[in-house]
């Protein structure tokens, strides 16, 4: 048993003591002294062209400080994109450039035109009324496969198209994906929608800009995933400040989902803006903002064909994805339907040949990046629904299928260009049969049956590459930064530490869980140790959290960190104790002298490190602070099969989650509380995607989707209560403590499965329907059900 | 949201005056109002709160008739109507508590919003909408989306409900707003049964005779059999088609007629 709050503990999370009470400390709470507000004034039309913008009354009105557009941002930087894509042809993605505000045209509703920057908030909106704008409409581009047809209206006028890139992978293996589809027994087609989200944290973006100009220093506040990545990608593509002299701050965030790992122009604008007027500026999302700036998530059309010989082995695959970019380019956009989707193909399967062919697409909406899974869910849907739709056609059990194409041995190289080190994907269906009760289906169907309803059973499995990621690989693939991860761990004189992070908790729990590794490791109660992060004048240079990567790749950089103190800490203790460093053991806190009874405590040696009075010190240094830089040798292969059993009432289309249960394995685990809450809300996600979300635009670019009365985010009501099980564990062999990552799973791996169950459960009916496309909305199930 | 007065009478005829002025709104619980102005997409000169008055607020019963304050929130009549159950239930699943505490009756009434649940109830009811001026009968009332038969300024102070001896209401969500995508409710009274349907029509709410009259006769879901509202002039969005809300009104017209019964 583990003991109370090391490894393998359910440790209560710290941080929800503030969360809870009201006592945490978000961007919003930020308040500076001589601060004023911005309201942006955002465009309502998709595409048009700006032909004047009369700021002369409004910059007269009661409180305004000073009105920007896009000519204030001539010779400044614009918004970065983070990943360069080359095609299929060799030839590098184009890339538009990205105005902090619109310069010539915009290009999405919600492009901010112009910034209204007064004493209050209410000042500033009032302003922004006053603001005249001429701008020419032009037709709207919405729907991606006409935005690449011959004459379509172009979103960006200096481009050859509205194409980004057209990417082959692996391209060397067309031709062998091909003839294997002729020699085929058996090809399933499907076509599908990976439908467009937007992530709704419950904390919206916020950004407050500071410039001292004493100093010439300037910070900015932001809701982020990732501060460092912020104040890189802004000091040195925007705004030219170097990071010397620029402080990014990311306190207390509520929820990121994805949508806050991106530079957005909103932080630009802030950080310019208070140097320009010397005055500290704060910018709130509305919810209402929120819809229409932060970058929404999916969004793909993809054919998927399977191939399968006369024995239903999968011997090729190859999909087609048309990936919508919105109007500009995020900051990751362009590598999430491409090495974040392309590379998962493979999935828990053996198919020796895969071909992925992806268009990206720009259109007049909003920016479109990564959301909870990025690239692997929309991998995961494709390929665990065609695998589901080619049982129904062989008329052979979808489970037995997916297990006699299972991955068996490892380390397994796919053809996908990805190594999994380890997994045991019987081993977890195995788990899910017996959790999810698959004996007992037929008599639960049965008593839907009595109460008019349909039940249906829906299987999949899932892979997902998480701990992003190796910075040489990653960099050969076109990512313009690395993606190893820091920590500096401080030690004090009286022995608690400080760990400095560069990975960001926003719902996470890294305050509680990464305490845990180190009380392992020294011995220690967790409460010795305090997590530090989200402030790039505190932590080393780090990449922030996303892909779940923080206790991989975060928490390994920790480990590393932690095993350089315990290294000068044995040094320190072999002289405090008068013995050969070889002979020092650490247990329970404690250094002692192995064979002997002789032991000093880790505060007498921390203690020592800092009044060293008796200290080696013409060999070691004083102090005990050691920093280290991981960068992991390989993804992380978390993988696992859920099951979902839903209820459609056959009178008015509507479904109900009845049961859902996930068996996933991700190694080895430090807290299982906080790993089956990731789960819990990855899930609930995926349901949420599943049965109520998507945003819809019209063929004009309006955004039909723009507030809650419209877009159905899942609620505690729509979910039910779930069985998780993580209690198969294959550690990851190439981070020191075995784990792959669990933040993401939950919402990969459940949208199938609810799609699968509802396609067997109106079979059942004897409706001949192997397909829905996802929100399965009660509209489009009983729309599907009478178009049978 | 821009400016405004504000003003909190405690009389009806205190409001009725503050609210002769152009361009005076009356507030209820502002369930509605309030988003609308703090989209800034309404701007009254004044708001006239009808929270503060005593005589618009509570819930009796009697000779066969529930009177309900037009100032009465969604939650008094929830807990306090039980001498009209279908009525209590309505109202508690109306939103979510926080507006189930603050909307009024009186306010969803003014306000008549096509998807909204009370005018369905109201009317089914043949209930009289009582304002500080006449009694309007609910047949003359509702005269589509968000439009009534109220005169400027003139404040719901009242409803009387006729208590049936059956009723029920059956609510199908929107997913994203939870308001009705189609709501019935049926009512059965000693001459004859009433149903009115809410969310579907793009007239708002309406009566379905031909339903009316198949279940005044034998009040039972199979009275229903065969019978079904046109496609033609029902709402089609993003959460269903014309022929989905069409389909509905048939659907949950037999569920509340059963669970009624």
């Amino acid at each position: 048993m583990p003991k109370d709050g090391g490894i393998g503990a359910s440790t209560k999370r710290r941080e929800d003591v503030r969360f809870l009470s009201g006592t945490g400390n978000y961007t919003d709470d930020i308040n500076l002294h001589n601060q004023t507000y911005v309201h942006f004034l955002r465009s309502d039309i998709a595409h048009g062209r700006i032909k004047n913008i009369d700021t002369s009354a409004a910059s007269a009105m009661p409180g305004v400080v000073r009105i920007f557009t896009g000519a204030d941002f001539e010779g400044v930087g614009g918004i970065p994109c983070g990943w360069e894509i080359t095609d299929r042809f060799g030839e590098k993605m184009q890339e538009p450039a990205h105005p902090v505000l619109a310069q010539g045209k915009v290009r999405h509703v919600g492009d901010p035109i112009c910034a209204v920057v007064a004493e209050t908030l209410e000042q500033a909106r009032d302003a922004a009324e006053a603001i005249e704008l001429d701008i020419e409409e032009l037709p709207a581009v919405v729907d991606m496969k006409k935005a690449l047809e011959e004459g379509a209206t172009k979103v960006h006028d200096d481009l050859t198209s509205n194409l980004c890139y057209d990417w082959g992978f692996v391209e060397e293996n067309k031709a062998a994906v091909e003839e294997a589809f002729q020699k085929a027994a058996h090809v399933t087609t499907l076509e599908l929608v990976n439908n467009r989200l937007i992530a709704n944290p419950m904390e919206p973006r916020v950004a407050v800009g500071d410039f001292n100009r004493g100093t010439g220093d300037h910070t900015l506040y932001t809701t982020s995933q990732n501060p460092h990545v912020i104040r890189l990608l802004m000091g040195a593509f925007v705004l030219g400040i170097p990071e010397h002299k620029l402080r990014v701050v990311a306190p207390d965030v509520g929820g990121g989902f994805g949508t806050k790992i991106f530079h957005y122009a909103e932080e630009a604008f802030c950080t310019f803006a208070a140097k320009a007027i010397n005055r500290p500026v704060k910018w709130t999302s509305t919810r209402s903002e929120a819809f229409m700036s932060d970058a929404h998530g999916r969004d793909h059309v993809s054919t998927i064909q399977l191939a399968l010989d006369a024995d239903n082995n999968f011997t090729a695959l190859r999909t087609d994805t048309y990936a919508n970019m919105g109007a500009y380019l995020s900051t990751f956009a362009p590598s999430v339907p491409t090495w974040l989707h392309g590379t998962l193909m493979a999935g828990n399967y053996k198919t020796p040949l895969v071909y992925v062919n992806v268009k990206a697409v720009f259109t007049n909406t909003v920016p479109v990046d990564a959301y909870r899974g990025a690239g692997r869910p929309e991998a995961t849907f494709q390929l665990e629904r065609v695998v589901d739709k080619a049982a129904l056609e062989l008329g052979v059990d979808p489970v037995a299928l997916r297990r006699q194409n299972f991955i068996t041995e490892f380390p397994y190289a796919t053809p996908v260009a990805v190594e999994y080190d380890t997994g045991d994907y019987h081993a977890t269906m195995d788990k899910l049969t017996q959790v999810a009760d698959f004996a007992g289906f037929e008599a639960r169907r049965a008593e839907s049956k009595a109460k008019g309803k349909l039940r249906g059973f829906g299987v999949n499995c899932y892979i997902e590459a998480c701990g992003i990621a190796p910075s040489n690989l990653v960099g050969q693939l076109g990512a313009r930064a690395g993606l190893y991860e820091s920590a500096t761990v401080r030690v004090n004189a009286t022995g608690g530490l400080v760990v400095m992070t560069g990975s960001h908790s926003h719902g996470q729990g890294h305050e509680t869980a990464f305490p845990q590794v180190i009380a392992d490791m020294i011995g220690i109660d967790a409460s010795m140790v305090e997590i530090e992060h989200g402030d790039t004048d505190k932590a080393p240079m780090g990449m922030g959290t996303y892909g779940s990567r923080s206790l991989a790749v975060g928490g390994s950089a920790m480990v590393r960190a932690t095993e350089k103190i315990i290294n000068k800490a044995k040094k320190i203790a072999a002289h405090l104790m008068e013995a050969s460093e070889g002979d020092i053991e650490l247990k329970d806190g404690q250094f002692s002298v192995a064979g002997t009874d002789k032991s000093v405590a880790w505060g007498d040696v921390t203690l020592a490190a800092y009044v060293p009075h008796n200290y080696p010190l013409e060999d070691i240094e004083p102090g005990l602070e050691e920093t280290a830089f991981y960068d992991p040798a390989n993804f992380t292969y978390p993988s696992g099969a859920y099951c979902c059993e839903v209820e459609v009432d056959p009178d008015t289309g509507k479904v109900t989650i009845e049961r859902f249960a996930a068996a996933d394995d991700f190694g080895n685990i430090v807290n299982p509380m906080i790993v089956s809450g990731q789960v819990h809300g990855g899930i609930a996600q995926g349901i949420g995607q599943a049965l109520l979300e998507g945003a819809a635009y019209d063929e004009n670019g309006q955004l039909l989707t723009g507030s809650y009365m419209d877009y159905a985010m899942p609620r505690a009501s729509d979910v039910p209560f779930y069985t998780v099980d993580h209690s198969c564990q294959t550690p990851c062999t190439h981070n020191p403590l075995g784990v792959k990552g669990c933040g993401e799973a939950g919402a990969i791996g459940s949208p199938p499965a609810v799609v699968n169950a509802v396609v067997d459960a109106l079979r059942s009916a004897g409706k001949d329907i192997t397909h829905i496309d996802m929100p399965l909305s009660p509209a489009r199930v009983w729309a599907a059900m009478n178009n049978a | 949201m821009y400016n405004f007065e504000f003003e909190k009478p405690t009389t009806v005829a205190d409001a009725v005056a503050a609210l002769s002025s152009d361009e005076a709104q009356a507030l209820g619980g502002g369930q509605t109002l309030l988003p609308t102005m703090k989209q800034r997409l309404a701007m009254p000169e004044k708001l006239v709160s009808l929270s503060g008055i005593a005589e618009m607020k509570g819930v009796s019963a009697a000779a066969g008739t529930l009177t309900i304050g037009g100032g009465t929130t969604h939650k008094t009549v929830a807990d306090e109507a039980s001498a009209y159950p279908a009525l209590a239930a309505l109202a508690s699943n109306i939103g979510d508590p926080a507006v189930r505490n603050r909307g009024t009756i009186g306010g969803s009434l003014a306000n008549n919003d096509p998807s909204a649940c009370y005018p369905s109830a109201a009317l089914a009811s043949g209930a009289t909408i009582v304002t500080n001026a006449r009694e309007i009968a609910a047949d003359d009332y509702f005269q589509g989306m968000f439009t009534t038969a109220l005169d400027e300024g003139e404040i719901i102070t009242a409803v009387k409900f006729p208590i049936p001896e059956k009723a029920n209401y059956q609510k199908f969500e929107q997913p994203a707003s939870r308001f009705a995508l189609v709501g019935v409710y049926v009512a059965k009274y000693a001459d004859g049964v009433r149903v009115a349907v809410t969310g579907a029509s793009e007239e708002g709410v309406f009566r379905w005779s031909e339903a009316e009259a198949a279940l005044s006769s034998n009040f039972s879901a199979s009275a229903l059999e065969g019978l079904s509202v046109p496609a033609d002039g029902m709402i089609a969005d993003l959460h269903g088609t014309a022929a989905y809300r069409a389909h509905l009104v048939s659907v949950l017209t037999k569920r509340a007629v059963t669970a009624a019964a």
